[in-house]
């Protein structure tokens, strides 16, 4: 078979799309990371515009409903001056019996230039990468259990905001790894910025052994897991995983995994505690947690927005 | 009609026979083999120099949507598509719509396809009624009706006793069972367990869903004393519970398809739908193992696992797209490749999409068990003329068959299939014949 050209970078290389973490090189996360931080100082101004995108029109199609990530993409895009059409496909034209393709085609006559896309099913952006006019540029705002590109950059520059070098850290990523695209994009996203230990942290039924071809440290002990980390990103454990065959009650998970005072004692005294939100506080973590001096959740959300405002400028500004 | 075939190289993997010369057919029947008589006077001389003229191939596992798609000619083109790929013989599944379970929707289809008479048609019946499990069919009617067997197609029996007693009542008029073994639990996903599966995220299929389907069945054999066929392994795992049964001496025989034949699941790429298939691609050391599995025995026949797909199908994300992929024009250049790989002969190569399949099927095939997929003077005129040394990209309007999705597809792959079927012969009828060969 023949090898097949990453899909998200042009012939030169240049991130066209940002569909996966996966098979981007180095220098194209920490050139997105040093992009970031020169827009952090925009959302700090009177005016917050820069007039990057002005003319442009940026699709929020989410398949998938998200208030939050379709908030800061739109906060994001409307900051580079484009113009935003919030799209809640997953009420409307699909529910109508419409392909995805059919209203792919619909929007792009519309004279898009790029599509954010949540989607339930893990690999759907390529397929509408794929089938999208060569002039439109598509960012990966969530798919399935597959990739969460944009969470995995803030969670990166986070990382690198409090911690500098990512070269002498442990990570610890807590939770409902299996299910989550948020943990795949940041395991491959710390991997490629040169992290040494990365370990993924929950019982058998949430992290299994399969995660290790991942490069990760698996463990199933929360007290082995957190010992000794500079990082902790805690997953949300979402509702229909907390009773039945994964898990027998969302108490016996806080039990266990649940991040309390007690627990993050373990990490290094000056570990920083991460989580993509929303907190489901007392199930995964622990509100003294989530409110104490190592939490840095709502700095996340801002360095959201910046990069956001990072990886759109960039994507526009290379041709496919 | 008489019709001779000149000057090919005769393979008769059966036999063993390999060596130039003439084929003589006068009706439905081969009259003489390598030396043909002066005296024979041919209606129609097909030229087969430089060309091998074998057996037509038997596929033991194609789907023609027919009952369910007549209004898309599906039948039509299915056949034609077979007849295209060289295939004389096919075993299609009885997951249609409604199901084969009907002795009457079985004469059906049995009656439409030979009006067509492009290729022989042997139907799976449905071994519970709907394939839902419960209540067994009427086999013997099914079986008067054209049956050669009864099978659930991708549908396991979730209840073991259901399945004892289905196996029981098969085995009572020596019926065979074709199942493809997959725990109805653990065999939810859409690709196999594993690294890719893992890395993009999307649902697997642990190699035990075929192993304790696997163990089950083997038990079930023991008690039931049913003649079982395997179809479409998948898994190293499960071959070496295959070689074991077989050296234990159950009466089981197994198939593996072109797709695990040849891809693993690394395959899948960028979540490239082609390579939904079912079951799942699993690993390069599961695919190592189903192709020396198939040249040592231990896997009987190689399959199409035909399934004609239509773009919109396949056009969705990876999950959602429907599984399956086109085959009955791949299976003698993807059989040919395999060969290749595993040094075989032309013989041995051809024996597992030609005489091997008919064995599987055994007596089921009536008169014919003794001459289908086998070149004898005397035997059915089933023949399939092609071009050893041609190399062909598969491209969507190349293909026949109204199924143009393939893991193969040259667009992708940039992969060129051997061989080329040059002509079909039928029951002593030409049945396929590429133009401007």
């Amino acid at each position: 078979m023949l090898s097949r050209r990453n899909p998200q970078l042009n012939r030169h290389g240049e991130l066209i799309h940002l569909l996966s973490i996966e098979g981007l090189p180095r220098a194209v996360l920490t050139q997105i990371l040093d992009t970031a931080s020169t827009f952090l100082s925009v959302n700090d101004r009177d005016v917050k515009k820069v007039p990057l995108l002005r003319g442009k029109s940026v699709f929020n199609l989410f398949f998938e409903n998200s208030t939050r990530t379709r908030t800061t993409f739109e906060i994001a895009a409307k900051r580079l001056s484009a113009d935003v059409i919030n799209l809640d496909i997953a009420r409307s034209s699909t529910a109508k019996g419409e392909s995805l393709l059919d209203t792919i085609a619909n929007l792009s006559a519309m004279q898009a230039d790029m599509f954010v896309v949540r989607h339930s099913e893990s690999g759907a952006p390529y397929l509408i990468a794929q089938h999208c006019a060569p002039h439109v540029h598509v960012v990966n705002a969530g798919d399935g259990r597959h990739a969460h590109p944009t969470q995995a950059l803030l969670d990166m520059y986070t990382i690198r905001h409090f911690k500098g070098d990512f070269t002498q850290l442990t990570v610890a990523i807590v939770g409902d790894i299996v299910h989550s695209r948020v943990a795949r994009s940041d395991i491959h996203a710390l991997t490629t910025l040169g992290v040494p230990e990365i370990r993924a942290v929950g019982p058998k039924t949430l992290v299994p052994g399969d995660l290790r071809e991942m490069g990760v440290r698996v463990c199933h002990d929360m007290a082995e897991g957190i010992r000794g980390a500079d990082v902790i990103i805690m997953l949300r454990l979402q509702n229909e995983r907390m009773s039945g065959a994964m898990l027998p009650s969302a108490s016996e998970f806080f039990k266990h995994f649940g991040l309390s005072a007690e627990k993050l004692a373990l990490a290094k005294p000056d570990a920083i505690v991460m989580h993509p939100g929303p907190i489901n506080r007392g199930v995964e973590i622990d509100s003294t947690v989530a409110d104490g001096g190592h939490s840095v959740i709502l700095p996340q959300v801002t360095f959201g927005i910046s990069v956001r405002m990072a990886v759109m400028s960039t994507i526009a500004g290379n041709e496919a | 009609m008489k019709l001779l075939i000149r000057n090919g190289r005769l393979v008769d993997p059966a036999s063993g026979v390999d060596r130039i010369g003439d084929l003589a057919i006068a009706g439905d029947r081969i009259i003489a083999f390598g030396d043909v008589s002066a005296e024979f006077a041919p209606d129609r001389t097909v030229d087969a120099s430089g060309l091998v003229v074998a057996p037509g191939l038997v596929d033991l596992a194609a789907r023609l949507r027919e009952p369910g798609h007549e209004h898309e000619g599906m039948l039509e083109s299915e056949l034609a598509a077979a007849a295209a790929g060289g295939v004389t013989s096919l075993v299609c599944l009885p997951d249609t719509d409604p199901p084969l379970d009907e002795p009457g929707l079985v004469e059906m289809l049995k009656f439409r396809a030979r009006r067509l008479s492009r290729c022989r048609l042997f139907p799976l019946g449905a071994l519970t009624r709907g394939l839902e499990g419960q209540t067994l069919t009427e086999m013997a009617e099914l079986t008067e009706a054209g049956c050669v067997g009864f099978s659930q197609a991708e549908v396991p029996i979730v209840n073991t006793l259901t399945l004892q007693r289905a196996l029981q009542y098969a085995a009572t008029y020596g019926y065979t069972v074709w199942l493809r073994p997959q725990d109805a639990w653990l065999g939810g996903g859409v690709a196999a367990s594993g690294a890719v599966a893992t890395r993009l995220g999307l649902t697997g299929v642990p190699v035990a869903a075929e192993t304790i389907a696997l163990a089950t069945l083997f038990e079930l054999v023991r008690a039931t004393g049913a003649r079982l066929h395997l179809c479409r392994l998948s898994s190293a795992a499960g071959v070496a519970l295959l070689r074991a049964a077989k050296a234990e001496g159950l009466p089981v025989t197994a198939d593996v398809s072109i797709n695990s034949l040849h891809l693993t699941d690394t395959d899948i790429g960028y979540f490239n739908a082609a390579m939904r298939v079912t079951p799942p691609l699993r690993q390069q050391r599961d695919r190592d193992a189903l192709q020396a599995a198939l040249a040592d025995g231990t896997i009987d026949a190689l399959v199409s696992d035909h399934t004609p797909v239509s773009a919109d199908e396949k056009t969705l994300p990876f999950a959602e797209a429907t599984s399956g992929a086109t085959g009955l024009e791949l299976l003698l250049g993807l059989a040919l490749h395999w060969g290749e790989q595993q040094g075989l002969g032309l013989g041995p190569t051809l024996a597992r999409i030609t005489s091997a399949p008919v064995a599987v099927l055994g007596t089921s095939l009536g008169s014919l068990a003794h001459s289908a997929g086998r070149l004898v003077a005397g035997g059915v005129a089933d023949v399939c003329v092609f071009d050893e040394e041609a190399r062909w990209p598969v491209r969507a309007d190349a293909l026949v068959s109204q199924g143009k999705h393939t893991p193969f597809a040259f667009e992708t792959s940039g992969f060129e299939l051997r061989g080329r079927v040059h002509t079909t012969v039928v029951a002593g009828s030409v049945a396929f014949e590429r133009s401007g060969a």
